[in-house]
């Protein structure tokens, strides 16, 4: 809040200079002999950035960072008992002494006395910190400020090049923008790796890849000794490879005849009209695709495997005829199956583009020899996009093996290693939202272990999109 | 060289033969392509007419409206809200319709199973609003209970078996009763377009995670946008061609096509855990989209600034601007509707996100509407999400009508980019 005042005031403050700054610059436009080299908007411009950014950087930074230096400095002077506790109750204790110094409720922890003395002492250290913290942050933006303002008028002089070190500032902006991409990259990258490796610290790395039992509820209790077996990944893998390929059975010849339909024979009325509702189907939110593969195509499918097992027991397919009787709502097939629909759209307009890029020349030759237009398109059109298409359906694999919300909703929690489309299954993507949905403890392998399967998915899905990338990014090339 | 000599009538056959195989071929082909488009169009006229089917009786509400009287022997006036006013309105309604109570008072509390909470709560504000009223009646008016609801509405049958449905067959002719004395009238339903979620299905309402969807993407294009055109801006006409800004595109190429959880595990992680940002609020869900949307709206924006053609450029350069001038002065402002189609269309997508949001707690259940950007909020694919997995079977019916409300603003979104490009797109 108080930060929030402070940088309100230096809105204000810098506005003032500027008006100040470009009234001057303008005065000098008319009184001075030798042109002025930069208009009073910049010299306006140019005082106020040096006013503002430095005051409101430091504020920035005490705002947001305050609370972590905060809790470093008193953890660091926290008395010997305290300092003994294990690393949570150590936590909850420092989010008391700081809730105390600001006059918030604490947790309802019961502290014995003398506990309860380090408290209101630490709470005292807290509350001192705080306020020394606080005025040293606006005292500093304040001189920044101050100091800004004085630089920046003093530069109103005829020849000094304004414009020149406004645009210097306003570079630097549009880089620190441009890197905030590469640091999403970095934060994704470390924040998944120092987690798993937490998590590697209590599950080896090739007991979780190699393993063969996923069951993370068996290590819940911290007295409980993990055993090897729990994390074994391969389950959740063997689930998402069954669901990625029921999908892509799917998606891949619908998409693909769709493309080359669109691009090779339908005339522009039609194109006009199935696009933008293939880019219908494209925008509606997965969620709305769980809800319907759970609540309609789950119950549906079910109906028809079951009533197929009511005609077949008895005969000859007996036991086949009992299995599909007990078939579940929630099978792999469901969620695969709809998860293809849901890559139509984008398998279709990725080959549609790849499609459209190979060259009319191709086309007219091979039809000018007397072939057909289906002889053109399997014999001349797709050989050449071939690269392309290949790149599109690794695209739409990595999608399908980050898609989160058709398989909570539609596949189940058994974790199967199984290729049968009509067990139950579980994916990667399953398993993080069950395992960080509801209560978590950060110290426990079984949420950490989130992290290990998110870092997989990660690296999987990325160098999917690599090679993708790089092979339609070398075939568009090749035909410019 | 063989001499030309005319075909055989054999080779003739042979070729026809082959023509015709061909030319099947051809047509079977395009039947392929045909029953790919079929299948995928059918598949969403299947999904939205499914859930229009689904929804559309949610919109109807079938409220009871009645009179009350606040018996003084019930109610103490020292303290109005220890009086169970939902069994005095039970007892007063079995009464109207001449049913008599039995001995240990189980039909009274079958009758209050038909009535929503809402009309106790009712009651109390107003006695407590002011006590004078206690002897004297009141005309109120609420919902149904949900699963009477569905009983008008004929998505509960009395022809199922009763233990096979929530309503008892009494309690269904009481429901007829009621009826029949015009007690009970249908009408638009308010209800679901004014409340935030709640236990009870006939009082749970879109509301709160409306305006939790909306306060989130107004914070994630307070970021997104700003930030993306700028980097988009640096690296299309600023930046060196070199292999930084190579490692640069590669790496927001890349972010695009990243699983959208896994934003949702850097929230958690980064934002949660270390910057302490509170959880289930759109702070930290907007943080999470913003991320998530920012490599969208630099290719969008990209691939706007490239349009403008560069005679633009050349010509205020010509004229003297600076390089930053003309950017600024005269290619974005060119590039702007493509940048803002590009932007509108990124936040939709943001709008119906539903597994980073779930990664950084927006699963709880949250009765209110949200005032600020830190107080706990839920958004409507979630609220999709934690209704779908409800038990009871009116919250089905609301989850598919909150899908027509969440489909309905992406409608409105991309009806706006479509404008938007028809309006102001430039062909050069």
């Amino acid at each position: 809040m108080l930060t929030f005042i402070a940088l309100l005031v230096l809105v204000a403050f810098s506005g003032a200079v500027y008006a100040l700054a470009r009234r001057r610059a303008g005065a000098l436009a008319l009184a001075a002999a030798s042109p002025i080299n930069s208009r009073p908007v910049h010299h306006g411009a140019y005082a106020a950035v040096w006013t503002a950014v430095p005051a409101a950087l430091v504020l920035l930074f005490t705002g947001l960072l305050g609370d972590r230096v905060e809790e470093t400095l008193v953890s660091a002077r926290l008395p010997e008992a305290v300092r003994a506790m294990e690393a949570a109750e150590r936590q909850v204790f420092l989010d008391d002494a700081i809730s105390l110094a600001r006059g918030k409720a604490r947790s309802e922890t019961p502290y014995p006395a003398d506990l309860q003395v380090a408290l209101d002492q630490a709470a005292g250290e807290v509350r001192a910190l705080e306020s020394r913290m606080r005025a040293f942050s606006l005292a500093a933006a304040a001189v920044l400020a101050l100091a800004g303002a004085a630089w920046g008028l003093s530069r109103v002089r005829a020849p000094f090049r304004a414009r020149e070190g406004v645009e210097r500032w306003l570079q630097a902006l549009l880089l620190a923008c441009s890197v905030t991409a590469v640091f999403t990259t970095v934060g994704i990258v470390a924040s998944l790796v120092w987690e798993s490796w937490r998590f590697f610290q209590s599950v080896p790395p090739q007991a979780f890849l190699f393993g063969l039992e996923w069951d993370p509820q068996s290590a819940m209790y911290a007295d409980q000794v993990v055993s090897e077996g729990a994390f074994g990944a391969i389950p959740l893998f063997a689930g998402t490879f069954l669901i990625m390929l029921i999908a892509m059975l799917v998606a891949a010849p619908v998409g693909l005849f769709a493309a080359i339909y669109l691009s090779e024979y339908a005339s522009a009325r039609t194109r006009a009209i199935v696009k933008p509702l293939l880019e219908v189907l494209a925008g509606v939110p997965t969620v709305v695709y769980g809800f319907f593969a759970a609540l309609t195509v789950g119950p549906l499918f079910r109906a028809g495997f079951n009533a197929i097992g009511a005609q077949l027991v008895g005969g000859p397919l007996n036991e086949l005829g009992l299995y599909l009787g007990e078939v579940q709502n929630q099978m792999a097939l469901v969620a695969g199956a709809v998860m293809g629909v849901m890559l139509i759209p984008f398998v279709s307009s990725l080959s549609d583009d790849i499609i459209n890029a190979v060259p009319q020349s191709l086309r007219d030759g091979s039809l000018a020899m007397g072939a057909t237009r289906s002889e053109t398109v399997k014999k001349v059109v797709l050989p050449a996009a071939l690269p392309g298409v290949m790149a599109a359906m690794l695209l739409a694999v990595s999608r399908a093996v980050g898609e989160t919300m058709i398989v909570t909703m539609a596949a189940g929690l058994q974790a199967k290693t199984t290729l049968n489309p009509l067990e139950t299954v579980t994916t990667v993507t399953v398993q993080i939202v069950t395992l960080l949905t509801g209560d978590q403890e950060f110290d426990s392998p079984r949420t950490l272990s989130a992290f290990g399967l998110g870092l997989t998915l990660f690296a999987v899905t990325l160098m999917l999109n690599v090679v993708a990338l790089r092979i339609v990014q070398k075939y568009r090339e090749q035909y410019d | 060289m063989t001499e030309l000599r005319p075909a055989s009538d054999d080779l003739r056959a042979v070729v026809a033969r082959r023509l015709k195989a061909r030319n099947a071929a051809e047509r079977r082909f395009r039947l392929y392509g045909r029953i790919a488009i079929a299948v995928a169009l059918g598949f969403l006229v299947l999904l939205l007419g499914r859930i229009i089917q689904q929804g559309w009786s949610t919109f109807i509400d079938y409220r009871l409206t009645t009179q009350v009287y606040l018996d003084p022997a019930r109610i103490d006036a020292a303290d109005p809200a220890g009086a169970n006013y939902d069994l005095l309105i039970a007892e007063q309604l079995l009464k109207r319709i001449g049913v008599a109570d039995d001995e240990f008072g189980s039909r009274s509390d079958a009758m209050k199973d038909l009535l929503s909470g809402d009309l106790g709560f009712q009651v109390l504000d107003r006695v407590k609003a002011d006590p004078g009223l206690i002897g004297k009646s009141l005309t109120l008016s609420a919902p149904l209970k949900a699963d009477a609801g569905l009983y008008f509405k004929g998505q509960i049958q009395r022809s199922a078996p009763e233990e096979e449905r929530p309503l008892t067959d009494q309690q269904l002719d009481w429901l007829d009763r009621l009826n029949a004395d015009g007690l009970v009238k249908s009408g638009f339903n308010t209800t679901f377009l004014t409340r935030s979620d709640s236990t009870e299905p006939e009082q749970a309402g879109v509301l709160g995670a409306v305006v939790g969807s909306a306060l989130m993407l107004i914070l994630t294009a307070a970021l997104a946008i700003p930030i993306g055109v700028l980097a988009a801006t640096y690296l299309e006409e600023f930046a060196p061609k070199n292999r930084w800004t190579d490692l640069v595109e590669v790496n927001i190429n890349n972010l695009a096509a990243v699983p959208s959880i896994v934003y949702g595990l850097l929230g958690l992680a980064v934002f949660i855990n270390w910057m302490n940002v509170p959880r289930s609020s759109p702070l930290v869900g907007g943080l999470v989209l913003a991320l998530m949307s920012l490599p969208t709206v630099i290719i969008a924006t990209r691939s706007a600034l490239k349009a403008v053609p560069p005679s633009i450029r050349e010509a205020a350069l010509a004229l003297g601007a600076s390089r930053t001038q003309t950017v600024f002065h005269h290619v974005l402002p060119l590039a702007l509707p493509g940048v803002m189609t590009g932007a509108i269309l990124s936040l939709a997508h943001a709008l119906g996100e539903t597994a980073p949001l779930l990664m950084v707690g927006m699963v709880s259940f949250v009765p209110g509407v949200p005032d600020a950007l830190t107080s706990a909020s839920t958004v409507l694919p979630v609220q999709i999400f934690i209704w779908e997995n409800a038990s009871e079977r009116a919250f089905h019916e609301r989850t598919a009508a909150a899908i027509m409300v969440l489909l309905a603003f992406m409608i409105l979104m991309n009806l706006a980019a479509v404008l938007l490009r028809r309006r102001f797109e430039r062909r050069w």
